[in-house]
């Protein structure tokens, strides 16, 4: 089945999320879809699903013309999404989560589960994707979990798939049989839609490739011919250093010593278990890891958000195991959480206010009881110009920044202060090129000035690219150190031990 | 590189959980000092249990219970179970202990409050499931409501409304048209309260209390105002209870179960019916997505509102059917607020039950048996007020919800209201 996109234009008020694209998706063919965050990828694919509608343009499947009224459309004219969030309901089986909508029914609407699973394996045999039919999606993995979205698009014979940033949350090795799956979908006719901002999967994958900036196709091309360099500056508009300029480290005395630390997670299961760990001034240590093997859990017991169940911090020869976290804080520790809406900011404050989040209280911000806003407003102002924030005025909601500005509004609040060690939780998640380089280049210059300075990042690429050295977190342990001096890391036997293979290679 | 081994997954065993084990042990030893001590009985006294009523097809023996063996050996058994849990095993162990633990607890009461007396047991039993219904039909509705994810505080409001609607009708039409109405008029309580959750997106809480004090205020003031003036306005004929042959002769469950009147019967063929319709059709599972994940339901063509509504109602429905016990089932008259908590005690109900409609019944049946039995404890005179036996309950509820017995698990969307993309 071909279909074909013309002149699709949508606009969200004042805002053009995609603007006359054309593009066209063939049946055996892969198409990798490559562009930065807010380049228009996920509205047009939702266009293509049936999610939104068009202001402008038109579909054609199979060269006739057809319009989309709701999400059911999509996927009744055989085009099927995969969400990057994935849309399972964690206590239903497999086959429950592959039938709902479409259930194979007896009599009285009496469920027939019977037939679903037999119906799911067929599937399964069909593609190779090895998925139990009875087991709760809560005990699956996520790359598992990844493979029911798949199956449940399949079931609905969808002969074009739409695979929105599939491999964000898989190891590298599950990344490979991800591809292995692809690839097979392909050869049985399906065409498939490969969204995704990494270079080097869609060079490896795709048999076509086409780069989205800013709501157009800015470039289309044979990924053979193509080099990850030729379709970064497509996306960007620029070129673009892979590499993070460093020196090598210079480790000093230990700045964070973590000691048999014990953390639980709410339902009282072990998140981190009697995990150790040293960071060193003057060097960049990477967590590395699959999300949800303890690394959240690990940042909020260092940073005080969360109750330490045993064991030891130590922080600059001090121990804070029970510190709070403003003592923490004033002791020097600058926290870059996993995720600045939850706790890195607050939306509806100011720019100026939320600079000052976790110093309000002290000098200068601070006289008595009162808040001394002038010198507020001008220090924010300053950091804005320190750290790149790009907005018009400092007394603008900080909701009102673009993601990456907003990161470095974090980013400025937590560096520009007299700082031992930086906690930064992934950096860089869903930002643009541009802002990416730069906090980078800030947290290197953090380690330069002698602070020690951990990364947790699910991005490998982001850990490979900053770490001096490198620590694989897995079900709540450290598994594996590697030294990355000189970026000389063995990525596969990283990726091994993300999965958790205990044998780990040496580095 | 340092390739360190992770453990097996019997290190994983949360200390929290150990923790919860040495609390329920501890629990349960003082029960076993409380059996000991406090339920001390003479030694020589007897307790009699009557199993059936001299008119009765069948004929049982009276229960004779000696007393102070009986309660020695509760209070040894209780040791056991406790300091189990101190032991290896104790884990998973926890919550069955815990139960086993309370029934004998309570046996161990029964005796030593009927010693040298004599206790229909029968008769218990059968008020249990009368009482149990109002609460069970309440815990149903909530179940109904809560599985597609809208919390229904207003349960109390339909039953009020349902009991109000079966004795105005009632007193009109007859038995059975007062029955449709309470039914129509819950329904229509459930369509409104879907209607502000779903459609408005009001708090759920919020839009629940405005029901039940509109009901409230609104049967209160009809009640003193004109069924006070128009008493045939407020005279409905009861629904009697019906034996069923041969089943209703069975000694002991056969009075509690087969000779009871149309609530009774209802309510158990309700949650039957709400157990297969939950979880072995279709519909079911589409109602429990909706709960779980409405948007991953939405994206397969689930209509998350449609579904709500429906669900809402048709709790709102029961609700009115569990509301119409309380004068068409009973007394046949309506009196102001004569609901008395009973919908929020379904509520309990139902959480105890763990969103389950037999677990809704089950639990209600232990709050019914706590009622009755407060009430009979009353005609044999123990010490102890019955006021505070009537409290047992919500004590055990408490416990429960707190979590003591593991986490009972709500749908996930729960309260939450849902906004399409």
């Amino acid at each position: 089945m071909d279909v074909e996109l013309r002149g699709i234009t949508k606009r969200f008020g004042s805002v053009v999320a995609n603007d006359g694209v054309n593009l066209t998706i063939r049946g055996g063919e892969v198409l990798g879809l490559l562009g930065e965050n807010g380049a228009g990828k996920s509205t047009m694919m939702n266009i293509l699903s049936g999610l939104y509608s068009p202001d402008e343009g038109e579909i054609l499947i199979d060269g006739k013309p057809v319009v989309f009224q709701g999400p059911g459309d999509g996927i009744e004219a055989g085009i099927g999404m995969v969400h990057q969030h994935f849309m399972l309901v964690p206590v239903f089986t497999v086959a429950e989560n592959v039938v709902l909508g479409v259930e194979p029914t007896g009599r009285l609407g009496y469920l027939d589960l019977k037939r679903a699973r037999a119906q799911v394996d067929e599937i399964n045999q069909l593609y190779g994707l090895h998925v139990p039919a009875d087991t709760l999606i809560e005990d699956l993995p996520v790359g598992i979990q990844q493979r029911v979205e798949i199956l449940k698009v399949l079931f609905r014979q969808a002969d074009v798939l739409i695979l929105d940033e599939p491999t964000a949350v898989l190891t590298p090795q599950e990344v490979e049989e991800f591809f292995g799956i692809v690839r097979s979908l392909k050869e049985a006719g399906k065409a498939i839609v490969f969204i995704t901002h990494k270079l080097h999967e869609i060079l490896e994958v795709s048999d076509r490739v086409s780069v989205m900036r800013q709501g157009r196709i800015v470039g289309e091309g044979d990924p053979k011919t193509l080099t990850e360099a030729d379709l970064a500056e497509m996306m960007v508009g620029r070129p673009v250093s892979f590499t993070v300029d460093k020196t090598v480290a210079e480790p000093g005395r230990p700045m964070l010593e973590v000691s048999d630390l014990v953390v639980l997670r709410d339902n009282d299961e072990i998140a981190v278990d009697h995990l150790n760990m040293v960071v060193k001034s003057g060097e960049v240590v990477g967590i590395a890891g699959v999300q949800g093997n303890g690394q959240s859990a690990l940042v909020e017991a260092i940073t005080g958000l969360a109750r330490a169940a045993s064991g030891k911090i130590v922080f600059d020869g001090k121990d804070i195991t029970h510190f709070s976290v403003r003592q923490r804080h004033s002791e020097g520790m600058a926290h870059i959480p996993e995720d600045r809406h939850k706790s890195g900011m607050v939306s509806s404050f100011t720019i100026a206010e939320n600079m000052v989040l976790n110093s309000y209280y002290e000098k200068p911000y601070s006289k008595g009881m009162a808040i001394d806003w002038p010198t507020v407003h001008k220090t924010a102002a300053k950091y804005c110009v320190d750290f790149d924030v790009r907005t018009p005025s400092v007394f603008l909601p900080a909701g009102n920044l673009s993601g990456g500005n907003q990161q470095k509004m974090v980013v400025a609040r937590e560096l520009e202060r007299q700082t031992k060690l930086v906690i930064a939780s992934q950096p860089t998640r869903g930002l643009d090129v541009g802002s990416i380089e730069y906090i980078h280049s800030r947290l290197i210059e953090a380690r330069d000035e002698g602070d020690g300075v951990l990364i947790v990042s699910s991005e490998l690429d982001e850990i490979m690219g900053l770490s001096d050295r490198i620590l694989v977190m897995f079900d709540g342990r450290i598994v594996a150190e590697f030294d990355n001096t000189g970026g000389k890391a063995d990525r596969n036997a990283i990726g091994l031990a993300m999965a958790g293979a205990t044998e780990g290679a040496a580095a | 590189m340092s390739a360190v081994t992770t453990d097996t997954t019997s290190e994983k065993i949360a200390t929290g959980k150990a923790r919860q084990a040495r609390i329920v042990g501890g629990v349960l030893i003082a029960l076993a000092l409380l059996v000991l001590f406090v339920l001390d009985v003479g030694a020589g006294q007897v307790a009699t249990f009557k199993l059936s009523r001299p008119r009765d097809a069948i004929v049982l023996g009276d229960l004779v219970v000696p007393g102070q063996p009986f309660n020695l050996v509760a209070a040894a058994l209780l040791a056991f179970l406790g300091v189990r849990q101190f032991l290896r095993g104790g884990v998973r162990w926890t919550s069955i202990s815990l139960g086993v633990g309370l029934a004998i607890l309570v046996m161990a009461f029964l005796v030593w409050a009927t010693a040298d007396k004599s206790f229909s047991l029968t008769g218990m039993l059968q008020a249990t499931m009368v009482r149990a219904v109002p609460i069970a039909l309440g815990g149903l509705a909530g179940v109904l409501c809560e599985r597609v994810a809208v919390v229904n505080i207003a349960i109390e409001g339909m039953l009020l409304a349902g009991a109000f609607t079966g004795a105005l009708i009632g007193s009109l039409l007859g038995g059975w048209g007062g029955l449709v109405a309470a039914v129509l008029v819950g329904g229509s309580f459930g369509l409104i309260l879907a209607a502000l959750v779903v459609t408005f997106r009001m708090d759920q809480i919020i839009a629940g209390v405005v029901i039940n004090l509109f009901v409230l205020g609104l049967t209160s003031y009809v009640s003193s105002q004109v069924f006070a003036e128009v008493r045939s306005l407020n005279n409905a004929p009861v629904f009697r209870a019906w034996k069923i042959p041969l089943l209703g002769d069975i000694p002991v469950i056969g009075p509690m179960l087969f000779n009871q009147n149309l609530f009774v019967y209802g309510a158990l063929i309700l949650v039957a019916v709400a157990t297969y319709y939950l979880f072995h059709t279709k519909g079911g599972l589409r109602a429990r997505a909706v709960g779980e994940h409405p948007r991953a339901a939405d994206t397969l063509g689930v209509d998350v509102y449609w579904t709500r509504y429906v669900h809402v109602t048709l709790g709102g429905m029961v609700a009115g059917f569990g509301g119409a016990w309380f004068t068409l089932g009973s007394v046949g008259r309506f009196d102001e607020n004569m609901t008395g908590g009973r919908g929020f005690i379904g509520l309990a109900a139902m959480i105890f039950g763990r969103w389950h409609p037999v677990g809704a019944l089950s639990a209600a049946l232990i709050f019914g048996f706590a009622d009755s039995l407060q009430q009979k404890l009353a005609l044999l005179n123990t010490p102890i007020p019955s006021e505070f036996l009537a409290m047992a309950p919500y004590i055990a509820t408490i416990i429960v919800v707190a979590g003591l017995i593991g986490k009972a698990r709500a749908p996930a969307a729960d309260g939450k209201p849902y906004v399409k993309e």
